[in-house]
């Protein structure tokens, strides 16, 4: 029907095809950057009993861009760690916008070490427009503290669970990203760079971000179907802040199933396994032959909401 | 808001490097390639080759190729390079101002290389090692699928054959063209260094300028040894991203090699004539540590105590020769 238009039309419809595209994607921008949406906070405390709070880095710091803790979710001692954005201004400051500093990777990483020695299944959340880029936390190793986090997580025996639940904002996201198993919800972001940032580098304008944001897709949907996401994890209809404990519900599921089946996996290969997992990302010709090309259902995986 | 990350593209680091002479009376062209942005020292192709690239006025280090790192390096007729065919692909139809498919043929044309890391095993003074080298002027040195994927295997073959693993890198950080593929290759890179580890095989990294991005926060960050050329680059977050996120006067000297020594981050900023000798040595080195043997957990093997002891009084009590012929028995 479309080669029956004559050739301008077809150019129009086309370009409009793109630009409702360019309007889907920037909308799961925006929602997954909406401040009611629920942080790592908001879902621990509906996910786990006894919730006990850690803080510092146990070398002069607390940063309170990432969160961590321990508490039993569903008949297991887990510990959860996350990025922590801030809802009103002050909060915002506070948590400096889930902008982690090195030191906030370091108690990562503190926490990571502690759920190992005593057996208790790591749950990280990803939320962060990326790692703070200051002065002072390149002074302080920044990259040496992303790189080193991603390290300490392919060494865990216990089983490691990663949801991205909002914004997966570069090295600072995946920082705390190596894992068995990574849930995106389904109208959260993940990608290499802020839109912002790519339209300001490729389109040297800033304004251009919504073309920057369609042309490199940071969708659940599209994370899935390249093979860095396992599972696409339900929203309550319009999105989680529309019901937050429902939201809760629907992940503490995605959780608890993916915790199930790394469990079923013998212990002893699960280091090997989860290397073999990142091992096998990525999309290249060899010797003109695409490798690494996933073969999915159409459909993620996700069950519908109701 | 932003970005945090700045995984750069050739021309941003083009603009950088003009900052320099632009205190100055305003450049009118663009300086040549082989002139000297610090001191205007201009040098024909061969005769900056001959000097490893490095300026004898004033000691500025050009940048230098892949292939030519290797040249530098690798003692002469030692390279083998491995992972050869590997090209990208543009997985995401990705297209910017230019589609990504325009940008990678230009790169490979003006650079002859198939994307931006070259790998191989080589030796080094004589001592054997698996090396891998970027190129800047490969699309600012970025680091896709591809990238991640000549790294891995130059780990794998490093800890399958227990020889030590070098990389020299120059890189903006992730391709962006790739996003969360690109993003992704950062912890497949460390997975390869934990591998590394694991079996007890040196990595040394060299960071040349400029290192910066998804590429210093994932394997350049982890190695045994960290060295750098002088003034290199070497920042999570580039100079213009930290500048206008805090909107404070960076530090002239912010993100430096020297300025990285100096808090820690590094271990040497070592001198492009020196870069060789120096590998030669923490190769030397490294071949002269008694290695425990590890197990696959990353435990390593000691035995439990009181079993050396007993295994000693079992080989003196031994008969001389037994053990075989009783084998032989049963």
């Amino acid at each position: 029907m479309n080669s029956r238009l004559p050739t301008p039309f077809r150019g129009l419809r086309r370009r409009l095809a793109e630009r409702a595209a360019e309007s889907d994607i920037w909308d799961a921008v925006q929602l997954a950057r909406d401040d009611g949406r629920p942080y790592t906070l908001d879902y621990a405390d509906r996910l786990v009993d006894d919730w006990i709070e850690l803080h510092g880095d146990r070398a002069g710091t607390d940063d309170h861009a990432i969160v961590a803790g321990v508490g039993s979710f569903r008949g297991r001692t887990i510990a959860i760690v996350g990025h922590q954005k801030g809802r009103d201004l002050k909060e915002r400051a506070f948590r400096n916008f889930g902008m982690a500093q090195p030191q906030g990777y370091a108690k990562a990483r503190r926490v990571f070490a502690l759920a190992d020695r005593l057996g208790f299944p790591v749950v990280t959340m990803i939320d962060t427009p990326g790692a703070y880029p200051g002065v002072e936390a390149e002074q302080a190793g920044q990259a040496a503290a992303i790189a080193q986090s991603m390290l300490a997580m392919t060494r865990l025996r216990v089983p490691v669970v990663a949801c991205v639940i909002g914004e997966g904002g570069s090295g600072g996201a995946l920082a705390i990203g190596v894992a068995d198993r990574v849930l995106m919800l389904e109208h959260s972001i993940y990608s290499v760079i802020s839109p912002e940032g790519c339209a300001s580098i490729l389109w040297r304008d800033v304004n251009q971000r919504r073309k920057a944001a369609a042309a490199f897709k940071p969708t659940a949907r599209f994370s899935y179907e390249l093979g860095v996401v396992d599972v696409v994890v339900p929203e309550p209809s319009g999105g989680a802040h529309k019901d937050v404990d429902r939201a809760a519900r629907l992940l503490g599921d995605a959780v608890s199933q993916a915790l199930e089946s790394i469990e079923a996996e013998p212990v002893e290969l699960r280091r090997a396994a989860r290397r073999a997992k990142f091992r096998r990302m990525g999309v290249w010709l060899e010797d003109g032959v695409l490798v690494g090309e996933k073969e999915h259902d159409a459909e993620p995986a996700v069950q519908t909401a109701d | 808001m932003a970005s945090h990350e700045e995984p750069e593209d050739i021309q941003v680091e083009v603009e950088r490097e003009e900052e320099t002479p632009r205190e100055q009376p305003p450049a009118r062209a663009k300086l040549h390639p082989n002139t000297c942005p610090v001191c205007k020292s201009h040098y024909r192709e061969d005769e900056l080759r001959a000097v490893l690239r490095v300026c004898t006025v004033c000691g500025h280090h050009f940048p230098v190729g892949a292939e030519e790192r290797v040249e530098q390096l690798a003692d002469p007729g030692s390279f083998r390079p491995l992972a050869e065919g590997l090209r990208s692909a543009d997985p995401l139809a990705f297209t910017d101002l230019r589609p990504y498919t325009e940008r990678l043929s230009e790169a490979e044309v003006a650079t002859g290389l198939g994307d931006a890391m070259v790998a191989g095993a080589a030796t080094i003074a004589g001592m054997p090692c698996v090396l891998c080298t970027m190129d800047f002027t490969f699309m600012g040195g970025s680091m896709g699928s591809v990238v991640g994927e000549i790294f891995t295997r130059a780990a794998d073959i490093a800890a399958e054959r227990g020889i030590p693993l070098i990389s020299v890198t120059s890189s903006g950080g992730a391709r962006m063209q790739e996003n969360i593929l690109a993003l992704m290759q950062m912890a497949k890179t460390v997975c390869a260094v934990d591998l590394l580890q694991e079996s007890g095989v040196p990595y040394v990294s060299v960071l040349a300028h400029p290192t910066t991005g998804g590429v210093i926060a994932s394997f350049a960050a982890l190695g045994d040894f960290v060295v750098s050329e002088p003034g290199a680059l070497l920042s999570f977050a580039g100079p213009r991203v930290v500048q206008e996120t805090t909107r404070e006067t960076l530090p002239p000297d912010f993100g430096r090699a020297e300025s990285s020594l100096e808090h820690g981050l590094i271990d040497a900023v070592v001198k492009r004539d020196d870069l060789k000798a120096e590998l030669g040595q923490i190769l030397r080195l490294c071949a002269g540590g008694t290695l425990v043997p590890m197990e696959p957990n990353g435990d390593a093997v000691v035995p439990p105590p009181g079993v050396v002891a007993r295994v000693l009084r079992f080989l003196r009590q031994r008969p001389h020769g037994d053990a075989h012929t009783n084998g032989g028995h049963a």
